[in-house]
């Protein structure tokens, strides 16, 4: 009887995540794979068969596009491990009590503010009629108002402003793990801070380095928003893609196998970084 | 150099903080080779002392010189000390054999030179073979050597030690005290070591430093620290002691007679006496050093009864209380006629004045 009701206990606690996992998640994917896998032979006449993937491939724009948004999200996550690492390293090892906690706020208040509203805020910074433009017009550094916004800088800056706190927070965890005497002892037996951060502190933080880019390549690969806004007509990003073919062009066929396409690529491109940093996923995801 | 320096030399060393000083015009010298210990209660200011040795924290003011040279100002990976931490500090992500060898790669020493060094070090702590494994795979003991071995690698003039033993069980702690000291004559290294614990520092040392707020009390060999006190502190923090706060009757030449606040009258042999008669003492009185006998011969006898007994195999003790009503921890003999006594039991307690020990009482 006791072994029932716990069983039965066990069962109703999964239900929730079970419901999440196959509702939206896994019958949705297999929803997408039928249609991506049907041709349109007439009106309303379908057949099973590859050819909305031989699409993408026989027209580069398309698997140009595709490249490009990942290399632009591989750069992304590159730049904001870059940056987010000295900021988590401040807040985790060289400050205490209040000014850590204030500064870890900081890092989140932004977040408190919807993304279009912040995406904004840089479109008024960035616009030829901008704060930075006329700024740099008022101090007599350049001559006419100067467009900051619709390149691929623009674009790299908002990708990298979106995620970088979910680069910091996993890195502050781990940093945060990391015993102090650890330095100490790596510098009493004569070690420099480049080999201490390289040999002891960059070791200990893979695990949050892992997690970190794992969640920041797969917010860019997937963000809509922040390219469309800040890249503006010629942004190409492959989610753009991906809506003009359902939306505009109604071809829920060529839409869908471009979505499992890049589900395809992301998950492609996390188990490259796990191997080459030869973390596991349930390490990483599990420490943080 | 025709004499040689001492390993370490610290004169007037100081360190402030914004509300207290730490360690208060320390001086001392340790020779080479041999073992110093800095005992003291927790918050005395040894570690920051120590930490002032190794270069994590700079003095306020005064000298520390490491083989003659001044280390003012010289970072601590430049310092030719090394430290073996509380807690070890091993580094996890490495296999043991890359923790010990760190400090040579970070000297640029070609690998198989490493190699070697490595394989010989932890031969010599008595580890060999296992510089490949991780460091979750030994024992407590074994990290110990472990930790030994990375700093002993780059040959330090001075290796200094945080407690090291603190984490360790009873029984390990016994081992690793004599193995310590084995080590450390085999080495033939500077040592020095901080401990809050007397007898660590008591097995291992040639010399002791006592600390108190900040300053030493008292630099000496163990067997001196522990039967010549300087001072009230030393007395009562190193080893056991009988506390007897009582007056002074009468001086004569270096014999003073005193009255404890019980009543009871008893005479001391004081060689280095300050005080004067009708001044506030204090007797620090050994509990080895008061036997149980049978007759009420000689000075300082009182009868007494046994209040307690406690049975700890050879440290086992006795608590007796003289007719004054002062109470006296005994060491209690585990042979002879005194093996079996017995709550209630009466006894005569009997004590040398040359054994006891007795300064002026800090009156508040």
């Amino acid at each position: 009887m006791g072994s029932y009701n716990s069983r039965l206990g066990f069962y109703l606690l999964l239900a929730p995540i079970l419901l999440w996992l196959v509702v939206l998640i896994i019958l949705p994917h297999i929803g997408l794979f039928i249609v991506s896998i049907s041709e349109r032979v007439g009106p309303r006449e379908y057949e099973a068969g590859f050819d909305n993937y031989a699409a993408f491939f026989n027209e580069p724009l398309y698997w140009r596009t595709f490249a490009r948004t990942a290399i632009m999200s591989i750069l992304a996550t590159v730049l904001t491990l870059i940056l987010g690492f000295p900021i988590a390293y401040y807040i985790a090892k060289l400050t205490r009590g209040r000014t850590k906690t204030t500064l870890f706020l900081m890092c989140m208040i932004p977040f408190w503010v919807s993304e279009l509203v912040r995406t904004f805020g840089w479109m008024i910074l960035l616009r030829e009629t901008g704060v930075i433009s006329n700024a740099l017009q008022y101090l007599g550094l350049v001559d006419g108002p100067v467009e900051m916004l619709y390149n691929d800088a623009a674009i790299m800056l908002g990708l990298v402003y979106t995620s970088i706190l979910f680069m910091v927070v996993p890195l502050v965890t781990t940093l945060d793990s990391l015993d102090d005497s650890l330095i100490e002892a790596g510098y009493d037996l004569g070690g420099t801070s480049a080999s201490i951060m390289r040999e002891i502190v960059i070791p200990h933080a893979m695990p949050g380095i892992v997690s970190g880019c794992i969640v920041v390549f797969m917010l860019s690969l997937g963000n809509y928003l922040t390219p469309i806004l800040l890249g503006g007509k010629d942004s190409l990003w492959f989610t753009g893609m991906i809506y003009t073919q359902f939306i505009t062009r109604f071809n829920w066929e060529l839409g869908s196998a471009f979505g499992f396409l890049l589900l395809l690529l992301s998950s492609l491109v996390v188990s490259a970084g796990l191997k080459l940093s030869r973390q596991s996923l349930t390490e990483t995801m599990g420490r943080t | 150099m025709s004499v040689p320096h001492p390993d370490l030399v610290c004169s007037d060393l100081t360190k402030d903080f914004d509300k207290f000083r730490a360690v208060d015009r320390v001086s001392f010298e340790v020779p080479q080779g041999s073992f110093f210990s800095i005992l003291g209660p927790s918050g005395c200011g040894k570690t920051t002392l120590l930490r002032m040795i190794a270069g994590f924290q700079s003095p306020t003011s005064g000298d520390l010189l490491i083989k003659g040279k001044s280390m003012i100002g010289v970072s601590p990976n430049k310092r030719p000390v090394s430290m073996v931490f509380q807690h070890l500090a091993l580094f996890p992500t490495m296999n043991i054999g890359d923790n010990v060898g760190f400090g040579l790669r970070q000297r640029g020493i070609p690998k198989s030179e490493i190699n070697r060094r490595v394989q010989k070090v932890l031969e010599r702590v008595g580890l060999p073979g296992v510089s490949q494994r991780r460091i979750d795979q030994i024992s407590g003991g074994q990290k110990q050597r472990v930790a030994i071995a990375r700093c002993m690698v780059l040959e330090p003039d001075v290796l200094l030690l945080d407690e090291p033993l603190g984490a360790l069980d009873l029984k390990l702690r016994e081992h690793m005290k004599v193995e310590l000291k084995a080590l450390q004559a085999a080495f033939n290294t500077t040592f020095v070591y901080i401990t809050h614990d007397q007898s660590e520092a008591l097995v291992m040392s040639d010399n002791i430093a006592v600390m108190n707020n900040g300053k030493f009390e008292q630099i000496g060999s163990p067997h001196d620290v522990y039967h010549e006190p300087k001072t009230a502190f030393v007395a009562g923090f190193v080893g056991d002691a009988n506390k007897i706060r009582s007056k002074v009757l009468a001086v004569n030449g270096t014999l003073l007679t005193l009255v404890s606040d019980g009543g009871a009258e008893m005479k001391v042999e004081a060689r280095a006496n300050t005080l004067r008669v009708g001044d506030r003492a204090q007797v620090f009185l050994r509990p080895e050093a008061i036997e149980l006998c049978n007759t009420q011969d000689g000075v300082n006898v009182s009868q007494a009864q046994v209040t307690s007994v406690l049975f700890n195999g050879a440290n086992s003790s006795i608590t007796v209380k003289d007719d004054s009503g002062d109470l006296l921890k005994i060491a209690s003999p585990q042979t002879g006629s005194f093996a079996n006594l017995r709550i209630g039991d009466r006894v005569l307690a009997r004590w040398s004045p040359q054994h006891a020990r007795c300064y002026r009482a800090e009156e508040t």
